[in-house]
């Protein structure tokens, strides 16, 4: 079990959560399993780069968002779904970023190692695992942040290229600073 | 005056996906290796099957990029048939060139197959013109890549002296490999850079964080570096470790800072000087560090030959500890 990971660089602020979805999680759920399962038929090969920690769960931690992911990427027994905040379920690692770092990740457009470099990214816990994890997500031949957005057909594009832009403008602002 | 001679950009590729975006970004050639100790990046997630490699070539090949194999860590003693094999399996492949560290990884090649390209790898550290006349003399070497520490005014005179090609870094991690520093991980954690191809394997690194925000790395049961909340970080290995010593008030980075080499301004320089090849450091790294990198230096590198003022992305966001530097490449003082 890791600790609770704080940083003053990562806090969701005094805005609270901007990226607050209006949906229970039971209603997310289904939709979270749907897309893990269709990112495993997509890419059968990337379970192997993740070795014996297919069968670890990670802790998926977009700070500025009010609820965290759980992910088992095991193909015989895929789990993803969204876990409330106040009592975070047993994990071997966790991942915590901001949204935004977070899918530029999963569309390949962010180095992980950069955004580790710069405390934008915390981990902690089993690092081999994140970094298989890392791996497996990086070595996939269409960018998962697309695939998630196919998915959903135009409406799930225009939120893709929506959030991009809106990643863009973050990473300006960071730069400028 | 002689033509300049357009070096080649020689890529970092720890997946197929990576490879591919080097490729597409305009690589001249992509160094890589397999799942296994003949690699000095054997990470765990990461590099290539032999199937995967197989495809990984001919998608280079078809793009007119070459292919480097990295066999570059030391067999231990009496433990040479991997190595052999992995050379077997490279030129069945078809690979452009094995990149080599050991004399007897290289002798194999050199009596099995002549045609085969040997590049010395910069773990063998040969920067002296005796210590590369020796490789290329008893192995046929056609390469040479340098360690760190060679300023451009010394890779010249080099270049002089010697009957091979040379290879220069010029963006990556500022890992000096020299002085034994590769060994120093063994110590902590087991396992050797060297011979096991793992220099701080992930298993052995934790980071654990404190209330106040600060972060600290742990290698096998050391601490080796402490963050504070608005510090930047660096790669977990000992070589850029902070250290207290008695010289020193406060943590001390003993070895080298967490700082990124990134040559860009001396480009023009470097080709000046008649260097072969420019190497990009990353394998571990992702695809689109390695989307962007190689970019930035395709760019850069075509401008020069063109005549044109070189343009110089600014990747100073994808540096260790957001911080660069030219290194010895300028001058030795680069501390």
């Amino acid at each position: 079990m890791t600790s609770e990971p704080q940083s003053s660089r990562l806090g969701a602020g005094p805005g609270g959560f901007p990226f607050a979805p209006p949906l229970p999680l039971f209603l997310l759920n289904p939709i979270l399993k749907r897309i893990v399962h269709r990112i495993a038929v997509q890419n059968p090969d990337m379970f192997d780069r993740l070795g014996p920690h297919r069968h670890a769960y990670f802790l998926i931690d977009p700070v500025d968002i009010p609820f965290m992911l759980y992910l088992r990427p095991d193909p015989e027994a895929l789990d993803f779904r969204a876990v409330g905040r106040r009592n975070p379920p047993p994990h071997a690692a966790r991942i915590s970023g901001k949204f935004l770092d977070l899918l530029t990740l999963m569309d390949t457009e962010q180095d992980g190692d950069a955004l580790f470099f710069s405390r934008d990214l915390i981990v902690t816990g089993d690092t081999e695992a994140v970094v298989c994890l890392r791996n497996a997500l990086d070595d996939v031949d269409d960018p998962i942040a697309e695939s998630v957005a196919d998915m959903f057909g135009p409406p799930g594009r225009a939120a893709l290229n929506a959030l991009r832009r809106a990643a863009e403008n973050a990473q300006k602002r960071k730069g400028a600073k | 005056m002689n033509a300049m001679v357009k070096p080649e950009l020689i890529c970092p590729a720890g997946t197929p996906a990576a490879l591919r975006s080097a490729v597409d970004a305009g690589a001249d050639a992509v160094y890589c290796g397999y799942q296994n100790a003949t690699n000095a990046r054997n990470f765990v997630g990461l590099n290539f099957t032999p199937e995967e490699m197989e495809k990984s070539i001919r998608y280079a090949h078809d793009g007119g990029t070459k292919v480097l194999i990295t066999l570059n860590t030391f067999p231990p003693a009496g433990k040479v048939e991997l190595w052999k094999e992995m050379v077997d399996l490279s030129a069945r492949l078809g690979a452009d060139a094995c990149i080599v560290a050991d004399i007897a990884v290289a002798a194999y090649i050199r009596d099995t197959y002549p045609d085969l390209r040997i590049h010395l790898s910069v773990q063998a550290a040969a920067s002296s013109p005796e210590a590369i006349e020796y490789y290329v003399r008893e192995f046929g070497v056609k390469r040479v890549v340098l360690p760190r520490i060679m300023t451009v005014s010394e890779i010249r005179g080099l270049l002089k002296e010697i009957p091979c090609e040379v290879e220069t870094f010029i963006f990556g991690n500022h890992g000096l490999m020299v002085e034994g520093r590769c060994s120093l991980t063994n110590y902590v954690t087991g396992q050797s850079t060297n011979m096991d191809g793992a220099c701080s394997p992930a298993a052995c690194v934790k980071y654990e964080r404190a209330d106040d925000g600060s972060m600290s790395t742990i290698l096998g049961d050391y601490m080796i570096d402490r963050f504070g909340p608005e510090e930047t970080a660096g790669y977990p290995t000992i070589c850029k470790g902070r250290y207290k010593c008695d010289a020193r008030d406060g943590g001390y980075y003993a070895f080298e800072e967490p700082i990124s080499l990134n040559a860009s301004t001396m480009l023009p320089d470097l080709i000046n000087a008649g260097v072969h090849a420019f190497k990009i450091e990353g394998r571990q790294r992702s695809r689109a560090y390695v989307k962007k990198v190689v970019a930035a230096f395709r760019e850069a590198v075509d401008s020069i030959m063109a005549g044109q003022e070189p343009k110089l992305a600014d990747l100073v966001a994808l540096t260790e500890g957001q911080k660069q530097t030219e290194g010895a490449l300028k001058t030795k003082k680069w501390r």
